[in-house]
């Protein structure tokens, strides 16, 4: 375990915690998507490159995009409350 | 006389067609179509004595400075909250204190199994890329089971939230559902134009070569979904709709799951009874070789990609 993969972990844990605390729903999906990517390069690092790729395709990618979608929806986001 | 006009709607075959192209019903009457939610209509008087009910019940029943309950409960279920928490949290650290080292020898994931796939994978898959020979040969038939499970995950989102035809036009025309989005945005389109064809490429790229490189069809098909939507959202979908529409989707996405089972059915009544099956396995390391990975990889990968666009698009619009 090399400085930079302590360096991930914490900063997984920091994502995973402020997901948590953060009031705002665009900003957590954000976080979320942070989280997919870091977890994307420790699979890297652990020496399996298949899920990374599945990681970076369906966590940051698909998966966010669906929340933003669904968001847009409900009309969560914060831009849709000011114009209304 | 009446009963030589015989026409082509009274046919048997003609109320099939109907059936299978979802216009007529026998065990309903009337039309069937799909109808977009109506949106409930009160009058602002009304909403606003609601909203003012409402405020008053919340406040006689939370005021915790009259109600000792309300208080009580409050620093119960902070209280209980933690203490959940922090149990939940020892009884975990106490179950992994007891998991055995990380690559030990005696661990029970260490056996015949793992063995057999690492010792024998090669020589009798053909794939160098060891995880897609053991879930695509090995485990074929879970793989299957998987493609199923997506194939009926659209079918459910289809049902839920498809909008007729003429309701997604209409609401094209108004254009409601994109009021705060950016129209024709140049930097968008820019980087779109750029992106997309390698996104595509590569997602190909890491569907063909499953067999030898790290990928296969699950991942390479995210990827091509995840461009397609890049796409769409820079393009618009009368754009995308000119290549890919709802009958190229739904040719696509059948003909994988058929080509899919129809392969995977051959490997399995072979394997299962002992008979010698004629796909060659070529040289490891080679694109056409590993016998049946190859085509299933193309089959998940189209499977895949065409579920994640279909998850987009019906989110965004209700339709394909």
């Amino acid at each position: 375990m090399s400085a930079i993969t302590y360096i991930l972990m914490f900063a997984l844990i920091a994502c995973a915690i402020s997901v948590s605390f953060s009031r705002n729903l665009l900003n957590s999906i954000l976080i979320y998507m942070g989280f997919s990517l870091i977890m994307s390069v420790i699979w890297i690092i652990l020496e399996s490159p298949d899920l990374a790729i599945t990681e970076a395709a369906v966590g940051a990618g698909i998966t966010s995009l669906l929340f933003f979608i669904t968001l847009k929806n409900i009309r969560a986001m914060k831009g849709d409350e000011e114009n209304e | 006389m009446s009963k030589l006009r015989f026409s082509k709607r009274d046919t048997k075959d003609f109320s099939l067609k109907e059936w299978m192209d979802g216009t007529d019903d026998p065990m309903v009457t009337g039309d069937i179509g799909m109808k977009p939610q109506r949106i409930r209509k009160d009058d602002f008087q009304t909403v606003m004595k609601h909203m003012r009910d409402y405020e008053e019940v919340e406040r006689h029943l939370y005021d915790s400075d009259k109600n000792m309950g309300v208080r009580i409960f409050n620093k119960l279920y902070k209280i209980s909250s933690i203490i959940f928490t922090m149990l939940l949290i020892g009884v975990l650290l106490y179950v992994v204190s007891y998991l055995p080292p990380v690559g030990n020898a005696s661990n029970p994931d260490n056996n015949v199994v793992a063995q057999r796939y690492i010792e024998n994978g090669l020589e009798e898959t053909g794939a160098v890329n060891i995880v897609s020979g053991m879930i695509l040969t090995y485990r074929a038939f879970d793989t299957f089971g998987e493609t199923n499970v997506l194939f009926i995950a659209t079918c459910c989102v289809m049902i839920m939230l498809m909008l007729e035809e003429k309701a997604l036009k209409e609401q094209e025309e108004t254009e409601q559902n994109h009021r705060f989005e950016p129209q024709n945005d140049q930097i968008l389109r820019f980087a779109a134009r750029v992106l997309c064809p390698v996104i595509l490429v590569f997602g190909i790229y890491i569907i063909l070569n499953g067999h030898i490189s790290p990928g296969g069809g699950f991942s390479g098909g995210a990827i091509l979904g995840a461009g397609m939507c890049l796409y769409a959202n820079a393009m618009g979908f009368s754009r995308i709709g000119k290549w890919f529409n709802e009958n190229v989707y739904k040719i696509a996405k059948i003909s994988a799951l058929c080509m899919y089972g129809l392969i995977g059915s051959y490997f399995y009544i072979t394997g299962a009874n002992g008979i010698e099956n004629h796909i060659p396995l070529g040289i490891p390391g080679h694109i056409l070789s590993s016998g049946i990975i190859l085509p299933i990889n193309i089959a998940v990968g189209i499977e895949v990609a065409c579920t994640m666009y279909a998850f987009y698009a019906l989110f965004r619009r209700g339709g394909l």
